[in-house]
């Protein structure tokens, strides 16, 4: 995506840490078949981080209903599927919480089919489950859903191709370059291997980290497993050299 | 200090639909604010082929360059919130009701021409592409601007909006002929 070249050069009084090489997939991806013509092909321009991109949205709690956290209990009955806890620490890259941040999530029902009218494989949608969700972390950064597992589902990128069971995640931490929507996986799931998605990362320790983390503590007898999904966004490249100066 | 690394980007894949779009997501400022424009424009690929299924993010100060957010110490407009957010319809439009930026005064002294940060996501976007829109009017600042002086001058037109009917234009081509040029953040 970056040519070495512009990775060289310093980032301006105080940006955000830019990513090492492999952390991100690259844009052209050829065997995930949508990016072939989707993906620029002029090189990208060094953008150094300037007041836009130190400043970010702020969202509030008037953007979280009351159970938007909660999607299974977003209509009259309860959805089909495994319940589980979805929890976890939103951390920028100097391990600092991101605390009151938006977090929204969406995925598809136990069955794997999404509420979306592009969605028309055959299988069921379920009446009681609507697949999105919603919710801030709190003062210290953490973050807690509670949903149903979602199904596997076929896609049609190449023979017999299936997503591995994922939820989408989207999180602005508060600066621009920040943002992000990644997917979250679940532990040991026999559908990586044959996944161009999950395995555009190229760094197999990044893609480790989309992977969550069966949580036996958080599991929640007679009603709930629990899987536990850290985030890391992008570090601040100012603080670790004011801590150095404190410290000198 | 420990460092962690980044959870990595994917793709909001083909039904971001139900998940990112918000009623009041188009209103980077209240649809009433003096001076309020829309900006729209059309998403297309490397076969110029409009893309129904992206969302467009923006981000900037307000007319008087100052920014909606805690690392800003001054207070923006009234009803300015300075993030849009628009989803693409069939035809591959997106539309952001907002206000022409003024330019952003830099701690270091420099200044920036009025300038809107857009961030696009989509299906077959395994991470979101950024590009800046800058303003016709502007000219002066703009060739000025210490990132439109970054790029090639044959390039820059893709960054400029055009005056559109009911405020401006500004497209976004993934791929190919003319196109866009996008940022590494
Ligand atoms: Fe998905």
């Amino acid at each position: 995506m970056r040519s070495p070249r512009q990775r060289s050069e310093p980032t301006e009084h105080g940006g955000y840490r830019r990513d090492p090489e492999g952390t991100h997939p690259p844009l052209d991806s050829p065997s995930y078949r949508s990016t072939v013509l989707r993906h620029p092909k002029q090189p990208l321009i060094l953008l150094p981080h300037r007041m836009t991109e130190l400043t970010g949205p702020v969202f509030g709690e008037d953007r979280i209903g009351p159970v938007d956290h909660d999607l299974t209990r977003q209509h009259a009955a309860e959805p089909q599927g495994q319940r589980i806890i979805v929890h976890g620490r939103l951390l920028d890259g100097n391990g600092k919480p991101v605390p009151h941040s938006l977090v929204e999530i969406w995925q598809a029902n136990a069955g794997g089919r999404y509420r979306h009218t592009g969605d028309r494989w055959p299988s069921p949608l379920d009446p009681n489950f609507d697949g999105v969700g919603r919710t801030l972390t709190d003062a210290r950064g953490n973050y807690e859903f509670i949903t149903i597992k979602p199904g596997a589902y076929p896609w049609g990128n190449h023979d017999n191709a299936w997503r591995p069971a994922h939820i989408h995640f989207s999180l602005f931490g508060t600066a621009f370059p920040q943002r992000l929507v990644t997917q979250m996986y679940f532990p040991d799931d026999p559908l990586f291997a044959q996944d161009p998605i999950f395995n555009s990362v190229p760094d197999p320790a990044a893609r480790q980290r989309m992977v969550s983390e069966f949580d036996l503590a958080r599991t929640v007898d007679h009603w709930a497993l629990a899987f536990r999904f850290d985030i890391v966004l992008r570090g601040s490249a100012a603080t670790p050299f004011e801590d150095e100066e404190h410290e000198a | 200090m420990t460092e962690l690394g980044s959870t990595p980007a994917q793709t909001v894949g083909p039904y971001l639909a139900i998940g990112l779009p918000w009623p009041d997501g188009p209103y980077a400022t209240v649809e009433d604010a003096e001076h309020a424009v829309w900006i729209r424009g059309i998403v297309y690929d490397g076969a110029g082929v409009p893309v129904p299924d992206a969302l467009v993010e923006t981000w900037q100060a307000d007319q008087y360059g100052r920014f909606a957010s805690p690392a800003d110490s001054n207070e923006v407009a009234t009803g300015f919130r300075g993030f849009g957010r628009c989803p693409t319809d069939l035809e591959g439009l997106y539309g952001i009701r907002t206000v022409r930026p003024g330019p952003v005064r830099e701690p270091d002294g420099v200044e920036q021409a009025p300038h809107i940060d857009v961030a696009v996501f989509a299906r077959g976007l395994l991470h979101q592409v950024v590009t800046r829109i800058y303003f016709p009017e502007n000219e002066r600042a703009n060739a000025a601007d210490p990132v439109l002086t970054r790029v090639p001058m044959e390039r820059r037109d893709t960054l400029i909006a055009r005056i559109g009917p009911d405020g401006y234009r500004f497209d976004v081509r993934l791929q190919g002929a003319g196109e866009t040029v996008f940022f590494d953040v």
